[in-house]
C-alpha cells in the first residue's frame, strides 16, 4: 500500500488548552455508535462546544477566530483514555492535520500517527508562548517540519519533540502500518507456529 | 542479569524489526466487540484481505447492549445496525461470536478470563483500552484503536514500539474494607495518570499476590488509567487453579506442556527493570476519586484538597465541590456496580454480603450488572440477585451498562454517582454535566444505604 509521506504541515492554530483531554471529551460516547467513520468529524468535541440544548459555548472551536485552524495546540496527556479510534478519526475529519501538545498519552499518539494525522510535542512554556501568538495573531501560519524537527511560527522556531519511529513512518509515507506488516507474512506464519499455544 | 516476564513474552511473540525501531509483534489472542471491530472489518475487505487467523479471533458484544430489554431488535436502530455487524462479520469470517444466546456474552475482558482464553505468557489484543484487565494473568494485553484492529485481523501482528518495564511493589496486608480497587486508585493518584507512559506496569509484592484472580484483574484493568500501556501480573498456583477445567484451558497433556511454558515465562528473580516502586498496603484506605480523572482521588477520611492549579479548579467547577471540604458526606444520586472493572462475580458477592438485610436510601438508583452471562447465573444460584433487589437495587442483564453511555442508561443533568466503574472524565456517564465518583463494589454499596459518600468500615461496622 503505497500513502503519500508527510514532510510538513502548514496551518492556522487553534489553542484547545488544559491538560488530561480524554478521548470522551475528543468525541463522547455517544457518537461512536456507527459502523463507519464518515460523518464523525461533526462531533469533535461535541459536548465541549455544545450544551444539551445544542446551543454554542464558549469554546476556541466556536470562536470564528479559529475556524479555518487546521493545527491544535494542546496541553499535557492529550487523548487520555479510551482507545478509541474515534477520537482521531473525528479530529482529522473535522479538518485538522496536527496537533502540537505537551505530551499524549500512548494509544491515542499510535492512533494518530496511523491516520497520517501529526502528533508533535513542545514544553509546556513553548505550548503556551505559541498559544499566545496565535491568540494575538489567528491568521499566523505554523510550519511543522517533521524531516528537521522544527515548528516555525512567525519568527519564533521551536525544536519539536517526535518519536524515530514515527519520524521515519510518516517521511516514508509508511505511517498506516498494515502494508510494513503484510510484507512479513511468511515469518508470522513461522512465529504462530512455533508459538505452545493455540484456541483450536 | 534475568528477565521479566514483558521482556520473555516480548521475545517469543517478536515477528521482525520494523524500520525507525518498531516491533511487529504476534497477536496470540484476539478480542473482538461490536464498537472497534466494524470499521475494520470494512477495511479489509475493501483491500481485499482475509481474517488471517479466525481461530484466533474471539468476539462478543458488550458496550451498546441494553441490560434491561435484550429482546432484537434492540430500541436503538443504531445499537441494532452494531449488532447486525457483528454477527455478520463473525459468519462471514468464522469467528466464534459470544452473543446473548451463546450463554457467555459479557463484557469481553470478563468473557476472555471466564472461558480460559486469557492465559500466561500470551500476547493478547482488543479495541478497547482496558484490554490491560487480562494482564492479571501473566499476558501481555494491549488496548488498541480500529486501524490496528484491522492490522490484527489481517495479519495477526501490530507495529509496536518497545516498551520499559516498571515494577510496581505493594507489600503487607490490606486493612479491613480496603480492596483491590483502592490499591489501584491510591497507585494511580501517587504515581500520576501519565506516569505510565511508555512503561508496562508488573505488579509484584506480598499484597498484589495476596490478591484474588479477581482482585489482580481489578488492578490490571486500571493500569491504563496510570498511563500504561499494560499492566501484568507474575502468573502462580492461583492463576492456574483459575484456569484449570476453563472451556478453552489446556487438558490433559496439554495442560501439562503449558504449565512448563507459564513457568518459563515468569520473571527471574535478579530480573531487571527500568524502574521499581514500593507502596505499603496499610497506607491505603477505602479511595474515592472527586475529580475529573482517576489520578484526582483521596482516601475516604481526607478532606478535599487544596491548590489552584488549573486542574484543580477544571475538576472542583466540574464537579460542583469545593476545596477543603471532607468527600465523606456528599449526597449520590445514582449507585452502579458493574463493568469490567468491578462487574466479577467476587466483586457482587462483596456488595452483596454487605447489602443483605440493608435498604438503598429512598432518592438513590441503583444498578447491579453482572460482567458476563456466567457471571449473572452464578449470581443467581447464589441468591444474590435476590439480596440486590430485596435492598433496592435494579438487577440487570450483562453489558458495559452505566460505565459509558452507548447503552441506555446514562446519567440525567448533573446527577452524581458512585460507580465502580473506571473513568471519571466529563461526560463519561452519558450527560455532559454528569459526574462519576470511582470506588470499590463495597464503597458503592455502602453509598447507595446511606445515599451519601460514606466510609464503607463505619457504615457496616468493619475494623
Amino acid at each position: 500500500m503505497s500513502i503519500k509521506p508527510i514532510k510538513k504541515v502548514m496551518g492556522k492554530g487553534v489553542p484547545i488548552l488544559g491538560d488530561d483531554i480524554d478521548t470522551d471529551r475528543i468525541i463522547p460516547a455517544r457518537y461512536l455508535k456507527c459502523v463507519t467513520f464518515d460523518g464523525i468529524g461533526e462531533f469533535a468535541f461535541y459536548d465541549e462546544r455544545f450544551d444539551s440544548d445544542g446551543k454554542p459555548k464558549n469554546h476556541p472551536l466556536n470562536d470564528n477566530r479559529f475556524k479555518d485552524a487546521s493545527i491544535i495546540i494542546a496541553g499535557n496527556n492529550f487523548g487520555c483514555g479510551s482507545s478509541r479510534e474515534h477520537a482521531p478519526q473525528s479530529i482529522k475529519r473535522a479538518g485538522f492535520s496536527a496537533i502540537i501538545a505537551e505530551s499524549f498519552a500512548e494509544i491515542f499518539y499510535g492512533n494518530s500517527t496511523t491516520l497520517g494525522l501529526v502528533c508533535v510535542t513542545l514544553s509546556n512554556d513553548e505550548i503556551v508562548e505559541l498559544a499566545k501568538t496565535v491568540e494575538a495573531n489567528p491568521n499566523i501560519q505554523i510550519e511543522i517540519d517533521i524531516e528537521g524537527e522544527v515548528i516555525r511560527a512567525g519568527d519564533k522556531v521551536y525544536k519539536c519533540g517526535i518519536k524515530p519511529s514515527t519520524k521515519k513512518s510518516l517521511l516514508d509515507g509508511e505511517y498506516d502500518s498494515l502494508g510494513v506488516l503484510l510484507k512479513n507474512m511468511d515469518k508470522v506464519k513461522e512465529v504462530e507456529k512455533n508459538l505452545p499455544y493455540s484456541f483450536a | 542479569m534475568g528477565k521479566n516476564l514483558f521482556q520473555k513474552v516480548w521475545d517469543i511473540h517478536k515477528v521482525a524489526d520494523l524500520p525507525g525501531g518498531r516491533t511487529q509483534l504476534f497477536i496470540g489472542l484476539h478480542l473482538i466487540h461490536e464498537v472497534t471491530s466494524p470499521q475494520a472489518f470494512a477495511m479489509i475487505k475493501e483491500l481485499g484481505l482475509k481474517v488471517a487467523y479466525p481461530d484466533r479471533t474471539f468476539a462478543t458484544c458488550d458496550h451498546i447492549i441494553p441490560t434491561d430489554n435484550i429482546s432484537r431488535p434492540f430500541a436503538d436502530s443504531m445499537a441494532e445496525e452494531m449488532m447486525q455487524a457483528l454477527e455478520k462479520n463473525t459468519k462471514e469470517n468464522g469467528i466464534t461470536f459470544f452473543g446473548p444466546e451463546s450463554g457467555y456474552q459479557g463484557v469481553v475482558h470478563i468473557v476472555g478470563p471466564e472461558l480460559g482464553l486469557t492465559q500466561p505468557g500470551i500476547t493478547v489484543a482488543c479495541g478497547d483500552s482496558h484490554t490491560a484487565t487480562h494482564g492479571a494473568f501473566g499476558a501481555i494485553a494491549f488496548g488498541i484503536g480500529t486501524s490496528q484492529v484491522r492490522d490484527v485481523l489481517a495479519t495477526q501482528t501490530m507495529a509496536l514500539n518497545d516498551l520499559k518495564v516498571r515494577r510496581v511493589e505493594v507489600n503487607g496486608k490490606l486493612k479491613p474494607g480496603v480492596y483491590a480497587k483502592d490499591i489501584i486508585l491510591y497507585l494511580i493518584r501517587h504515581l500520576g495518570v501519565n506516569g505510565g507512559i511508555g512503561y508496562a506496569y508488573e505488579f509484584a509484592g506480598s499484597t498484589i499476590e495476596n490478591l484474588s484472580m479477581e482482585g489482580r484483574m481489578t488492578v490490571c484493568n486500571m493500569a491504563i488509567e496510570g498511563g500504561a500501556r499494560v499492566g501484568y501480573v507474575n502468573p502462580d498456583a492461583k492463576t492456574y487453579d483459575y484456569l484449570k477445567g476453563k472451556k478453552y484451558a489446556p487438558k490433559g497433556e496439554k495442560w501439562d506442556k503449558m504449565l512448563a511454558y507459564w513457568e518459563s515465562i515468569k520473571s527471574d528473580k535478579d530480573a531487571e527493570y527500568d524502574d521499581v516502586v514500593v507502596f505499603n498496603a496499610e497506607d491505603i484506605e477505602p479511595m474515592v476519586t472527586w475529580g475529573i480523572n482517576p489520578e484526582q482521588g483521596i482516601g475516604i477520611s481526607e478532606k478535599l484538597p487544596m491548590g489552584d492549579n488549573p486542574s484543580f479548579k477544571e475538576a472542583y467547577e466540574y464537579m460542583k465541590l469545593k476545596p477543603g471540604a471532607p468527600i465523606k458526606g456528599t449526597k449520590i444520586d445514582v449507585a452502579f456496580i458493574g463493568s469490567c472493572t468491578n462487574g466479577r462475580i467476587e466483586d457482587l458477592r462483596e456488595a452483596a454480603k454487605y447489602l443483605k438485610g440493608k435498604k438503598v436510601a429512598s432518592h438513590v438508583k441503583a444498578l447491579a450488572v453482572p460482567g458476563s452471562a456466567t457471571v449473572k447465573a452464578k449470581a443467581e444460584a447464589e441468591g444474590l440477585d435476590k439480596i440486590f433487589i430485596e435492598a433496592g437495587f435494579e438487577w440487570r442483564n450483562p453489558g458495559c451498562s452505566m460505565c459509558l453511555a452507548m447503552n441506555p442508561d446514562k446519567l440525567v443533568g448533573d446527577q452524581i454517582c458512585a460507580s465502580t466503574s473506571n473513568r471519571n472524565f466529563k461526560g463519561r456517564q452519558g450527560s455532559s454535566s454528569g459526574r462519576t465518583i470511582l470506588m470499590s463494589p463495597a464503597m458503592a454499596a455502602a453509598a447507595a444505604v446511606t445515599g451519601e459518600v460514606s466510609d464503607v468500615r463505619e457504615v457496616f461496622g468493619l475494623n
